[in-house]
């Protein structure tokens, strides 16, 4: 009782070895999609490594290996689909094709893994973009140390790219001392004040650097004390909108790798669907030509299935063949111990041999 | 005096024809390269016509558009003479196209060098609409409540941070206009009142910059206003300062930009102008190479291929003297419409 038994006929099974021939050079390319896509999922999280406090690398580098992986194993299943048209070609690949059937099996199991790990990097990445983000806050005013030079630049490119302020939003700016003290004028009693104001001895002001500055304000940007109200005419800070960018850079972000990760994560699913398709038509074709060989005729009709046996069956079968890979070293079955034999019929058949005796 | 005479055997006139229908299709490709180019040029020129006054400049991707249109359609012509030049009962059907579709061709694609000159020559026009353009942006910066002006804050900005650079020709441009609204002045405060009577308009001038100026690689916080007064901003001196603002002009960069655009594309339609060149002279040569078969029972004879049949002095001439005759005929029919009354007037004294 075969799962989802189908008939072919010779041309049937001609044309399905040349579909799918060509589907599995169609799973090539796909294969180098899939490779294309990690690579540019990972030269964007490149790109802003020095925002991030640990690389996300396992995303991308497992749509690079499933990529390429993918690529080899089609190229692989085209040969084979090529030869299959043809019975004495296929008797060469007769003892291969359940094995690659059980490996290209569990290699769609990768590929189903790929696309979920898409959609959950969520959380990991926000985790790192909080520190990350923070880090290059502090280190904003450090232009003079290397290793820390660039952060002010990265952070000013980032914020006005983004249009976003800060990490959770343009008050993180307020916490801590964005101007470095090579800038400061420490004979300044406005400057004392200030850095006695609080325990660490910090220069924190109510100010955010330019690159927060709003591109639809109707108005100069201010961003130097921005909680006075009365330090600027006509200026009431809880009802202006439109002077910083509101949204946080860690949001900004996120929503732009969550973008990215989505399309990537469907594009791998429709990709999943067509390998575990090309999958089931090798299947088909696997027992097709195997059934055509028990049948000795090439030309004649031949039954092929996804399973010989019922789902239940096939397990039972696997399983008892695990067990008993496990059962060779066992010496059970050494025929040098005698083993009295309970059946009659044994008894009966026991040849009763007379061992001549040397004189 | 035959210009330019090439003997044409019969395998040499299959292959020129097979040759020309295979280059005929790569000139179609490349022609629609050339409008898509033309379309790229026009879209980005487009994007910032804000900050440009006048449009002479979009007549290059214009060129480019119409000339890669009519490329491909000149193109699929010449690969269907090719095709019927293979099989001699069908070519001379084309015999009183090709010559005006020849003079058309190259007509053409002589436009395509005329874009290219014009790419060149018209870059002082460029510059001219962009001083003209910016300096108008700059004046209406503040004007973020007039309606027609309210978005050149937000242009002026993005262009600013998008190009890196600072005004017109440089930063300074900012000190001689009012960019700051009176809407946001406090015109009880003495310092306004000050700076307000100290020029003859009344214009509230600074030395500061707005904050798109600023430069992201510069190590300090951005200084943006008293840039010229040293004593305002601890360890600060103006004249050495470098990384502070974007030194560049937004004109300068601009131009810069669309002459980079332009200087890339150049190349292709170069590539584009020569293969069209030579398709049109090998039709030309497979067209006289095919006249002196037509009408001749054996198609496989050899025939000379030529490129103008007499000289090009006698050519002028004779086209000359045919545009004459076309025009005499015109003017021969307007007498004979004129004739029928002037005859009854001249029979009536006759009879009467």
């Amino acid at each position: 009782m075969a799962v989802l038994k189908v008939t072919f006929t010779k041309t049937n099974r001609d044309k399905l070895a040349q579909v799918l021939w060509v589907l599995n050079w169609v799973s090539v390319v796909t294969g180098v999609t899939l490779f294309s896509l990690g690579l540019f999922l990972k030269v964007e999280i490149v790109k802003r490594r020095e925002l991030m406090s640990k690389e996300i690398v396992s995303v991308p580098n497992m749509l690079i290996c499933v990529g390429l992986t993918a690529c080899a194993i089609n190229f692989l299943g085209g040969k084979i689909c090529y030869d299959c048209v043809d019975t004495t070609k296929f008797l060469r690949w007769k003892l291969l094709m359940l094995p690659y059937i059980i490996c290209t099996f569990f290699f769609t199991f990768c590929i189903l893994v790929g696309a979920l790990m898409c959609y959950s990097m969520r959380n990991d990445l926000e985790e790192s973009l909080f520190l990350g983000l923070r880090d290059a806050m502090r280190y904003y005013k450090d232009t003079d140390m290397p290793g820390r030079c660039y952060i002010k630049r990265t952070m000013d490119m980032l914020q006005m790219q983004f249009q976003c302020c800060g990490n959770g939003g343009y008050r993180d700016w307020f916490h801590i001392q964005w101007i470095s003290n090579r800038y400061l004028d420490m004979t300044d009693s406005e400057v004392v004040e200030r850095l006695r104001s609080n325990v660490e001895g910090k220069y924190l002001i109510d100010g955010v650097p330019f690159s927060c500055c709003g591109l639809h304000s109707l108005r100069p940007c201010i961003q130097h004390q921005i909680t006075n109200n009365s330090a600027h005419y006509n200026y009431d800070y809880r009802k202006e909108e439109l002077n910083l960018n509101r949204r946080g850079c860690r949001q900004a972000l996120l929503e732009h790798y969550t973008q990215i990760m989505q399309s990537i994560g469907l594009i791998v699913l429709i990709i999943w669907l067509f390998e575990v398709s090309v999958l089931t038509g090798v299947r088909y074709l696997q027992t097709a030509m195997e059934n055509v060989l028990r049948l000795g005729d090439p030309d004649s009709e031949s039954d092929g299935w996804l399973l010989e046996n019922s789902i239940a069956d096939t397990a039972r079968y696997n399983f008892n063949i695990i067990k008993n890979l496990g059962k060779c070293y066992q010496v059970d079955d050494d025929p040098n111990i005698d083993v009295p034999s309970s059946s009659l019929q044994a008894q009966e058949n026991v040849p009763v041999k007379q061992i001549p005796v040397a004189r | 005096m035959v210009l330019l005479k090439i003997k044409f055997p019969f395998q040499k006139r299959v292959r020129l024809a097979q040759g020309l229908w295979l280059l005929s299709w790569v000139a179609m490709f490349s022609g629609a390269i050339t409008f898509a180019m033309g379309v790229f040029l026009k879209t980005e020129l487009h994007r910032r016509s804000e900050v440009m006054h006048s449009m002479d400049i979009h007549i290059v991707p214009n060129l480019l558009m119409a000339v890669g249109l009519a490329s491909v359609g000149i193109n699929i012509c010449a690969g269907k003479v090719c095709q019927d030049s293979l099989d001699p009962s069908r070519f001379p059907r084309w015999k009183t196209f090709l010559p005006p579709f020849f003079c058309f061709s190259v007509f053409i694609t002589s436009l395509l060098l005329v874009a290219m000159i014009l790419s060149f020559a018209l870059q002082p026009s460029l510059e001219e609409s962009l001083k003209i353009g910016l300096k108008n942006g700059i004046r209406f910066y503040k004007d973020t409540d007039t309606p027609g002006r309210c978005f050149q804050k937000e242009t002026i900005d993005r262009l600013q941070i998008e190009f890196q650079c600072c005004g017109n020709t440089n930063y300074r441009d900012w000190f001689e206009v009012q960019w700051i609204s009176n809407r946001y002045l406090d015109f009880t405060s003495k310092e306004v009142k000050d700076r307000v009577r100290s020029n003859v308009d009344g214009r509230y001038l600074l030395d500061g910059v707005p904050f798109s100026c600023c430069n992201p690689a510069s190590p300090r916080p951005c200084i943006q206003y008293s840039l010229l007064d040293n004593s305002a901003h601890y360890n600060y001196e103006y004249q050495s300062e470098e990384l502070n603002l974007y030194n560049r002009g937004c004109r300068q960069a601009l131009v810069n930009y669309y002459m980079g655009l332009m200087n890339t594309i150049g190349p292709c339609v170069l590539f584009d102008f020569l293969l069209q060149m030579t398709i049109l002279v090998s039709l030309r040569y497979l067209q006289t190479a095919m006249e002196g078969v037509i009408g001749q029972e054996n198609v496989e004879i050899e025939t000379e291929g030529y490129i103008l049949e007499k000289g090009v002095k006698e050519t002028l001439l004779e086209t000359k003297e045919k545009m004459k005759k076309i025009l005499q005929f015109a003017q021969v029919g307007d007498a004979s419409a004129v004739t029928p009354d002037t005859q009854p007037d001249a029979e009536k004294p006759a009879t009467a």
